[in-house]
């Protein structure tokens, strides 16, 4: 019973013979019940290993999400008891309101404008990473230092690098002579500072990703091309990128998701009251943003309870474009 | 994990032309490096100034001497409450790694060896919940937390948070490879039970994977936003990160203040990421490969 299995030891098979006898000899007349302990040990532990996952995703993942679509269903005001069932007059609404549409064009093209290029310095910074020797643990853990940051943290340091009239980027611009920029007011310019701060914090994480990817590339490949002449650079496109076409359909799944669900660095880019509100005019609100405001400024659970649900949708419309995407852009080289 | 990194990458492909590429490359690196250090830096800076000197053109670059006094300003603002945002978020991102590395493993382990009825399409299930985005269940998540008499309370941010998908699947393809069959028959020969097989042989076998993890589901829960926001909403009891934003709202902006608060909430997990650094860089780079 006692016996420590060692690993260096319990592979061999002699060792089992001589450890397996104490066993029995520990108590013959409890073999029966032992043996059934045993089936039944074997049986039903699995099942409860794995039912805390199950138990607290039914409670905590399942069971919100279903209820998600009834309360889409009602016209129900946060804190009463009260509630209306108006089938699907929320998503009709929905479908009307301009304010939604427009966090929903804020959260497509600031996802759109912060994954393309996040993705391809990702994959040059990775290529980068893959070229040296010296310093390689230090530049590896240098270029995902940001992701220790939160996005709370982020928004309030990038706001003050933008500010207007004592920012460093306008600083910058002016030894340049370059006018200074509004940067929370105008869209492009608050797209661009809300963008910056997703790739500082993202790209490094996308490169060792890459990175891992790269060195699993069979190295003969190489050098079988550059036996035929080809150069780095076509190497580059002609190996490395198809070779990486899963690594890069999973990031580009993963940067959806994430992109889709912008908060944090929005919500503090801009300090003070009506944060959630994304500028004056909406020009950065996204759709998680809209979805708070719904739900807690102005108190209408059942329009947030439609807007959770086509945030979902447009989420997997997303993924799904994207996966055929990547693979028909790789597939024809 | 120190050893798949050293065996991996010894070989870089260096061939060809030597020097100047890699002066180049260096040259290159240094430049990211420093763009992916400023805003870090910055944070210093600014957490280590005067409201006058943040607010001059051109702006301070350099460290000056008011940290502490920053320093002693956040913590004595009792709208931010951030020594108990601080030890909120210690609370609760500590409780959220234990559970997680435990139920995930407990669970990993399930999946990669022992061998039951609906296993695969279980597994599934926990592939399909990476996916949902957390704003699906927001709604009743909320109204569930205060039928429990739990907004504004830790539980909020605990429970829901005790169990990973991620964590699982990460468990269960660590688990395939890192502990032989072999060992698994041989503790069953030996009389092991199902548990104790878990805790003497493949536990210890899991501790990488484990230690990743763990330091995954930490940064995740210190660092979250969204759902502390919705739910934290008594400013007596925040975490630290709803403390930034309280110190952030005022109708006056008090940048040196902010910027000590920042600070002191980020310090703690660059600590962490220079002590585990390897760790880190390594389980970003097995997943990657596994995924």
């Amino acid at each position: 019973m006692s016996v420590h299995v060692n690993p260096a030891t319990a592979t061999a098979g002699e060792q089992q013979v001589v450890a397996a006898p104490p066993a029995p000899a520990g108590g013959r007349r409890r073999r029966g019940r032992f043996a059934f302990l045993s089936r039944w040990d074997i049986k039903v532990s699995p099942y409860v290993y794995v039912a805390p996952f199950f138990l607290l995703f039914a409670a905590f993942g399942v069971y919100p999400m279903l209820y998600t679509l009834f309360v889409a269903l009602q016209k129900w005001t946060l804190g009463s008891d009260i509630r209306l069932n108006i089938g699907g007059h929320n998503f009709v609404e929905l479908w009307h309101d301009d304010a939604f549409w427009n966090s929903v064009f804020n959260t497509f093209g600031l996802f759109v404008f912060a994954t393309v290029p996040q993705l391809l310095g990702a994959l040059v910074l990775a290529n980068l990473l893959n070229r040296i020797n010296f310093g390689r643990t230090f530049f590896r853990l240098a270029v995902v230092i940001p992701v220790a940051t939160s996005t709370a943290v982020v928004g309030i340091v990038f706001n003050q690098l933008y500010s207007t009239d004592f920012g460093i980027v306008n600083w910058l611009l002016h030894l340049v002579g370059v006018h200074p920029v509004d940067w929370h007011s105008s869209q492009p310019g608050s797209w661009f500072a809300i963008v910056t701060m997703v790739n500082w914090r993202w790209t490094g994480y996308n490169a060792l990703i890459y990175l891992a990817a790269m060195q699993a590339i069979p190295k003969d490949l190489y050098e079988s091309a550059s036996l035929d002449g080809a150069s780095a650079t076509r190497q580059f496109f002609r190996i490395t990128i198809p070779m990486l076409r899963p690594t890069i359909i999973f990031t580009v799944i993963i940067s959806t998701i994430g992109g889709i669900q912008l908060f944090g660095e929005p919500v503090t880019f801009k300090t003070g009251a009506g944060s959630m509100q994304g500028g004056t005019t909406g020009q950065f609100q996204t759709v998680t943003m809209y979805l708070y405001q719904e739900m807690f400024e102005r108190q209408r659970l059942g329009y947030a309870g439609a807007i959770a649900w086509v945030i979902v949708l447009l989420t997997a419309l997303t993924v799904l474009i994207n996966f055929t995407l990547v693979r028909r852009i790789n597939s024809d080289k | 994990m120190a050893t798949y990194l050293g065996t991996v990458t010894k070989e870089a492909p260096s061939r060809g032309r030597p020097r100047r590429t890699s002066r180049w490359t260096y040259a290159t690196l240094t430049l990211i490096v420093l763009v992916s250090f400023f805003p870090l830096y910055f944070m210093f800076v600014g957490a280590s100034r005067t409201n006058d000197q943040i607010g001059q053109v051109p702006p301070p670059l350099l460290p000056g001497g008011n940290l502490f006094k920053n320093l002693s300003r956040v913590f004595g603002n009792h709208d931010a409450n951030i020594l108990t945002g601080l030890v909120n978020s210690l609370v609760a991102a500590a409780c959220v790694t234990v559970s997680v590395v435990f139920f995930a493993s407990l669970a990993g382990f399930a999946f990669a060896k022992l061998r039951f009825r609906g296993a695969n399409a279980l597994l599934l299930v926990i592939i399909g919940a990476m996916m949902i985005p957390v704003q699906l269940g927001v709604i009743p998540l909320y109204l569930t937390m205060v039928r429990l008499g739990w907004n504004s309370h830790l539980e909020a941010i605990i429970v829901p948070f005790m169990v990973s998908g991620f964590g699982v699947f990460m468990m269960r393809q660590y688990a395939a490879q890192a502990v032989p069959d072999e060992l698994i028959e041989a503790a069953r020969v030996d009389g092991c039970n199902t548990w104790r097989m878990y805790w003497n042989v493949v536990l210890p076998a899991l501790r990488p994977a484990a230690a990743v993890l763990g330091i995954f589901s930490f940064i995740t829960c210190w660092n979250d936003f969204f759902w502390p926001l919705v739910i934290m909403q008594d400013p007596n009891n925040p975490t630290v990160q709803i403390s930034l934003r309280s110190l952030g709202t005022g109708y006056y902006q008090d940048y040196s203040q902010v910027f000590a608060g920042t600070f002191v909430a980020t310090v703690p997990l660059l600590l962490v990421f220079i002590v585990f650094g390897r760790q880190i860089i390594g389980g970003i780079m097995e997943g990657a490969v596994k995924a």
